[in-house]
């Protein structure tokens, strides 16, 4: 049956090994895992060393070649999922299942697993089991969770609540998910019929005057990095290469962003044409949505609106009555990366390999995926740009600021009344993102995920853009009851650690370090100078190949710098000596057994 | 004929062919840039970081990225040269270096890099992890102790049909190099010799041919590593 299993997903992908990853996926979730025989299978089909295809499976987080249960389950171990009640949940799947995280029960039938945030900040604490999404977890709801399983019924028949809003529930999801759209603006906004662009102005305008419209827009990149599109649209038109490719880029793996999941549920047509639109400005004839393995209920649900776009001419040939535009567009599944969000891992992951970022240059827009120029773009990204489209670069650069120019989705969570999904201008301070939200007594918030910064009220009057407090659209509130070093700073830093793809020697190895001086300052033992050493190792993290390690002391290096007083209140008075060494401790164990009590 | 331009390294007049690498354009003009993860003619993949230089306000690695007119590179300046040394402090605390009970003592290119950057004891705290020694293969050992995951081997030793041999498993802190069990024991005497060669530390070791150099004779037992270059 296995061997069935193996065999027809390398049918399936034509024995390509471009798609390692596709074939791989298919496998971990008919089979639960990935085992040796289907590795040596796979390994001789596709042209491989067992290593090679090792060195995959290893790299992401939902692969494994030892079975992961039946019914498997990952519960999210986030901050927010900590603050909204997880570990009473995580108790209870243990007691009630009867093992451990990181363990599957005697009998194979449940797993239990942590995972890095789901999306899903705004309905915490939740999981995936078996790909789908439960939400709003309690110890009541999960005993009936362990109780189905043990009776063998399908995860998709086991929810007990409605299904969620708008096209959560449609036939294609049957989800629970809720979308929590606060706020629409321009983007967001559902008056618009997908489809016009491509079918009424697209044949009109030159590929030029498209990306002249994009740029007149100034409109910014949405995932964090904030490139100029229309610029790196061009420089990807004007780069040689015999295919071109449109990658976007749904990853989403910044902790506390969410964004991306309620555009691909409401207006994946915006997006698609987002996509061709795109295509058409820089010669490519294909697109690739990368999807992470966190929303993999979504895929069916996408392929499907994808055929549709096919039937009325949106994707194909000659696309809109274009002569010779021909576009299409496949989704490929991440499986489990937070790193696989950094452009150049998406493209290795989506060649099927390990999501090691690349040297650049070069960069995609010369060299990307197979080696050929590639646009690499956030969803949110593709989606304002139909509105330009729709409304002229002029108009969209009338909102926000004038160097931030158009509208930002956030997605926010934490101690507010109204966690979801908000569409604003640029421009918006922390204040009155708090007074939208119906937050009050606020410590602090994270503003761009845990690579971004934790601010203080002090700072509360600054103002989200690109100069000030850029963000990818995380914002995450932390009321005056949080104990931020440990139930924030710790977790981001751990994030990180898991997530380091492990080639540059700082990002892999300077972070738990830090790490380290951080729980020693927590345990008690820290001494003035530790403050000092935390600065100053962190410089190390500059010298990273990408983002990921550039940040990854972010967490810990702007805590210290906007809650100092945090750190010092733990510090040992007067001592500037290392004191990591506890000698009490040390010896505790001897003393124990020799039965005498030390004289220090 | 190819372009020549012109930069500068820590004020130094330079010059080189359009295209090329810093770190070539280093050493054509006599400069020395310590490097680990690279190896002369195995595609760069900047991953130890030690060859970081700043240009422009940025740091870059000078093994992948190519030099351009009028590029005002800062090398050996005391911020740099600390950055690099932390790297191989980070490199020892990172791993277990034993140094004075390895096969490779000096001729081992991290030994060699912390004499030269005159680490005495390493600022950071000693991990201690347990890594496993790999003896399965025919005729090479794999002390994952001493491996300091640069990838010389995985990208520079391939089969005829360009499988890996030698590859990564896991990911961060946790990396492993793992050995092919088919490709690795059909491994030909060549490729096992050039394997040994390419590992710029005491990881891959022959099998039964022990201390082939004396000490005394070794690479780094009379000069410095980078000796080679006058700057
Ligand atoms: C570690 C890391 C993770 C990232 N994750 C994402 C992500 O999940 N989604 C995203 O759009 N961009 C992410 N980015 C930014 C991408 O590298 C890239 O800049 C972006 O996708 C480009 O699209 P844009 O210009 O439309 O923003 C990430 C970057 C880093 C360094
Ligand atoms: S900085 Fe970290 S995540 Fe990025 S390439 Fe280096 S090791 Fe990988
Ligand atoms: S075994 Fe040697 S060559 Fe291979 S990665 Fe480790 S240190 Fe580098
Ligand atoms: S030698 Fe350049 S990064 Fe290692
Ligand atoms: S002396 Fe460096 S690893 Fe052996």
């Amino acid at each position: 049956m296995e061997n069935n299993t193996v065999h027809s997903a390398i049918r399936k992908y034509n024995q390509d090994k471009t798609r390692l990853m596709d074939i791989l996926i298919e496998i971990q979730d008919n089979e639960n895992h990935i085992s040796d025989d289907a590795v040596r299978i796979i390994s001789e089909k596709l042209g491989l060393s067992i290593v090679d295809v090792e060195q995959t499976i290893s790299f992401y987080h939902f692969l494994s070649k030892e079975s992961l249960g039946k019914y498997t389950i990952y519960l999210n171990n986030s901050v927010i999922s900590n603050m909204k009640g997880r570990q009473i949940v995580a108790e209870t799947f243990e007691n009630e299942a009867g093992c451990k995280f990181g363990e599957v029960t005697e009998d194979g039938i449940i797993g239990l697993f942590d995972t890095a945030c789901i999306g899903m900040s705004d309905q915490e604490p939740a999981a995936l089991i078996n790909g789908s999404v439960f939400i709003h977890l309690t110890s009541f709801r999960v005993k009936k969770i362990v109780r189905d399983m043990r009776a063998g019924k399908d995860v998709k028949k086991m929810h007990t609540s409605y299904l969620g809003d708008g096209q959560n529930k449609s036939e294609y999801l049957n989800s629970v998910v809720r979308n929590n759209i606060m706020r629409m603006g321009p983007v967001l906004s559902d008056d618009y019929n997908p489809g016009t662009i491509i079918m009424k102005n697209l044949a009109q305008l030159t590929p030029e005057q498209v990306i002249e419209e994009i740029k007149t827009s100034n409109i910014r990149g949405r995932g964090g990095a904030g490139f100029p599109t229309g610029l790196k649209w061009e420089f990807c038109r004007k780069a040689k290469g015999d295919k071109k490719y449109v990658l976007c880029n749904a990853d989403e793996g910044e902790p506390g962003t969410f964004k991306d999941r309620v555009i691909l549920t409401e207006r994946p047509k915006l997006l698609f044409e987002g996509m061709v639109i795109a295509g058409y400005s820089i010669g490519a004839t294909e697109g690739i949505l990368y999807l992470r393995y966190e929303y993999k209920y979504l895929k069916h649900y996408l392929e499907n609106i994808l055929e549709e776009a096919r039937e009325k001419n949106l994707l194909g040939k000659d696309i809109g009555g274009i002569k010779g535009f021909n576009f299409d567009i496949r989704i490929q599944l991440g499986a489990g990366a937070y790193i696989c969000g950094e452009e150049s891992a998406l493209i290795e992951s989506a060649e099927g390999k390990r999501g090691e970022p690349r040297d650049r240059p070069p960069f995609p827009v010369e060299k990307g995926y197979n080696d050929c120029p590639t646009v690499v773009n956030n969803v949110e990204t593709l989606c304002s740009v139909v509105k330009i489209m729709l409304n002229g670069g002029e108009w969209y650069s009338s909102l926000g600021t004038r160097e931030s120019t158009g509208t930002k989705i956030l997605s926010i969570s934490g101690d507010c009344r109204y966690p979801g999904i908000y569409e604003v201008e640029w421009g918006l301070s922390i204040n009155e993102m708090l007074d939208m939200v119906g937050a009050t007594d606020i410590q602090a918030v994270q503003v761009g995920g845990p690579s971004g910064s934790l601010i203080g009220p002090e700072e509360f009057d600054r103002i989200l853009c690109y100069s000030d407090l850029a963000t990818g659209g995380s914002l995450m509130i932390f009321n005056n009851k949080r104990y931020l070093l440990k139930d924030v700073v710790l977790n981001f830093t751990e994030f990180f650690i898991e997530e380091s793809c492990g080639s540059c020697v700082p990002c892999r190895s300077m972070t738990p370090l830090l790490k380290q001086k951080l729980e020693k300052i927590l345990n008690g033992n820290g001494v003035a100078n530790d403050l000092e050493d935390l600065p100053k190792w962190g410089e190390l993290m500059k010298i990273n190949r990408c983002g990921l390690g550039h940040t990854a002391a972010n967490p810990i290096l702007t805590s210290l710098k906007n809650f100092r007083h945090l750190y010092e209140e733990k510090l040992e008075r007067g001592k500037e000596y290392e004191t990591g060494f506890n000698l009490e401790q040390a010896v505790s164990e001897s003393c124990e057994a020799t039965k005498r009590v030390p004289d220090f | 004929m190819a372009d020549i331009i012109n930069f500068t390294i820590d004020g130094k007049e330079c010059v080189a062919e359009k295209g090329t690498l810093i770190l070539q354009a280093a050493q054509e003009n006599d400069i020395y840039i310590p490097t680990l993860c690279n190896y002369e003619g195995v595609k760069p993949q900047g991953s130890c970081r030690i060859c970081t230089i700043k240009t422009n306000g940025q740091f870059v690695t000078a093994c992948t990225t190519p030099v351009a007119d009028g590029m005002e590179i800062e090398n050996n300046t005391e911020e740099i040269n600390d950055l690099r040394k932390s790297i191989i402090e980070l490199l020892f605390v990172e791993g277990n270096h034993f140094c004075p009970a390895c096969e490779m003592s000096g001729d081992c290119e991290l030994q060699a890099l912390a004499y030269r950057f005159q680490m005495m004891v390493p600022r950071f705290t000693f991990q201690f992890p347990k890594r496993e020694i790999d003896a399965r293969n025919p005729k090479i050992l794999m002390d994952s102790n001493r491996c300091i995951r640069c990838k010389r081997c995985i990208r520079a030793i391939k089969d005829e049909k360009e499988r890996s041999i030698f590859a990564f498993h896991g990911r961060g802190r946790n990396i492993e190099v793992h050995i092919d069990p088919d490709l690795g024991s059909k491994l030909t005497d060549e490729l096992a010799e050039r394997s040994v060669t390419i590992c710029p530390v005491g990881a891959i070791l022959p099998r039964e041919k022990g201390f082939r150099t004396p000490i005394g004779q070794r690479k780094f037992d009379h000069e410095p590593i980078g000796s080679e270059y006058k700057y």
